[in-house]
């Protein structure tokens, strides 16, 4: 059914619909939403759960670590700085193979502190071993909950599923969303069946001392499973439309790509600005497009390489830093097409939208005028050089 | 793909570490002991055993040689001693 809802109020219900047993969350902003609505859920009796209040994220991510470990599925969110205090054990969550579903709300990280939308705190955790899809509107961030629990718990992955909306622009924006009914959800997921739980009849260790002769084919069976993740994806995305008639590829999307000569790599909420720039080019006639990366982790490497190797220039937009090297998704689209027989004459690199500084029509097409130009490397669009000093004076 | 991860617990019993040992061992004089079970408590492998007078005695198999049961004997009777000595 179709309803106009706040992002936040969206994702809360789509995860009412996958009944997790345990929420465990704490509030920070853009975030607070979700687990508000959550909790208000919870409060009325309309889902069946345990609503774990914690005193930090650390807690947070602990009591979902738990919980799926005893073989209940669950759920968290966060943002920002709350990400990087849970930082320590979401490296734990994937070690230990429980599938653990978190929303991200998509924020810059202090210091200076800022609450706006940027893709630091998301990109940071790139090897924490969650697989991470980025979102582009409020449909697809509340489609991509279901495709996550489905994903994760599928007993050959085990892995936890960070979905990244960015924060306020789709968090707090409002939109014409198509909720799915709790009949159409079961169908596509079933109850959570874990392979392996914490269980007194049964007892087991999750996460013990591993020496060096074992630890290493641990790491190389989390890298393995991305692998094997890039695989399934496109199977459960195939049943998901046979029961939600959304038809979406999971891994990347190319937005009028097939003719291209100037097509800029971006991920997140910016792919619909992108959209309509490319609309209004293409009327003058210029032949341009995009290429949207859904699957962050795992890195659909084959599709990208598919996706761009006739493309003579790509700009990548970054809304982050690696800082003292090169801009995170710049550097990995590049190494896509290293010792490759084809690739694009050009491959510029953007960085844009940091800490919420909004991405215009303007910025996007600016960076269409840079790419007819000589290849740009980790050039700041919109940035304003009269804040800049040499001294701190 | 899975590793290696998820075990039997219990597993510890197995793997013998007093080969970990700094160098120093406990000695057990077994003279002047009254029972009062402090090495026991303090023993952080938990490997000294003992009920009564000058029973107490600590497994080789896990001790560290760590020294806290010489250090809390009231009665001064364990020593620490190097390793191989009597």
């Amino acid at each position: 059914m179709k309803e106009f809802l706040e992002g936040s109020k969206a994702i809360a219900e789509i995860v009412k619909l996958c009944k997790p047993g345990v929420i465990s969350a704490y509030p920070i902003t853009p975030q607070t939403h979700i687990v508000e609505g959550l909790a208000q859920i919870v409060a009325d009796g309309k889902l069946n759960a345990q609503f774990v209040n914690v005193e930090s994220e650390h807690s947070a991510a602990s009591t979902v670590l738990g919980s799926v470990a005893c073989g209940v599925r669950s759920y968290t969110a966060t943002s920002s700085q709350g990400l990087f205090y849970m930082a320590e054990v979401l490296y734990n969550i994937a070690g230990m193979r429980l599938p653990v579903i978190m929303t991200t709300a998509a924020r810059a990280i202090s210091a200076p502190i800022n609450i706006w939308n940027d893709h630091q705190d998301v990109v940071s955790l790139r090897d924490s071993g969650w697989i991470q899809f980025h979102a582009e509107d409020i449909q697809e961030a509340v489609d991509l909950h279901l495709i996550a629990y489905r994903l994760g718990e599928d007993k050959s992955i085990m892995l936890p599923v960070m979905v990244c909306i960015d924060g306020f622009v789709l968090t707090h924006g409002v939109e014409n969303v198509n909720m799915p009914s709790q009949e159409e959800v079961d169908k596509f997921l079933p109850p959570y069946n874990a392979p392996y739980k914490l269980d007194v009849t049964n007892p087991m260790t999750l996460g013990p001392l591993v020496d060096p002769d074992f630890y290493t084919e641990t790491r190389f069976a989390l890298n393995e499973t991305h692998r094997e993740a890039l695989e399934l994806i496109p199977k459960i995305i195939l049943e998901f439309f046979k029961v939600f008639g959304r038809n979406y590829n999971g891994l990347i999307e190319g937005y009028q790509i097939k003719d291209a000569e100037r097509v800029i790599v971006a991920m997140g909420s910016v792919c619909g600005t992108i959209k309509e720039v490319v609309d209004e080019l293409r009327k003058k006639g210029k032949k341009v497009g995009l290429l949207k990366i859904t699957s962050l982790r795992p890195f659909p490497v084959a599709h990208i390489y598919e996706a761009l190797k006739n493309i003579p220039k790509v700009a990548v937009i970054d809304r982050a830093l690696s800082l003292g090297s090169f801009a995170p998704l710049a550097g990995e689209i590049r190494a896509v097409f290293f010792g490759k027989p084809k690739k694009p004459k050009i491959i510029s690199s953007f960085i844009v939208g940091l800490g919420g500084r909004d991405i215009t029509k303007e910025s996007i097409k600016e960076i269409f005028r840079l790419l007819t130009g000589k290849e740009k490397q980790g050039e700041f669009i919109d940035l304003k050089p009269e804040l800049l000093r040499e001294s701190y004076e | 793909m899975f590793g290696p991860l998820v075990c039997k617990p219990g597993s510890s019993r197995n793997n013998k570490t007093g080969p970990w040992r700094t160098g120093l061992r406990p000695k057990f004089l077994k003279k002047d002991c009254i029972a009062c079970n402090m090495c026991l408590i303090v023993c952080p492998e938990t490997c000294i055993t003992g009920q009564g007078k000058n029973t107490y005695d600590f497994d080789p198999d896990f001790c560290k040689g760590c020294g806290n049961c010489a250090a809390v004997c009231p009665k001064k009777d364990i020593e620490m001693v190097k390793e191989g000595d009597a």
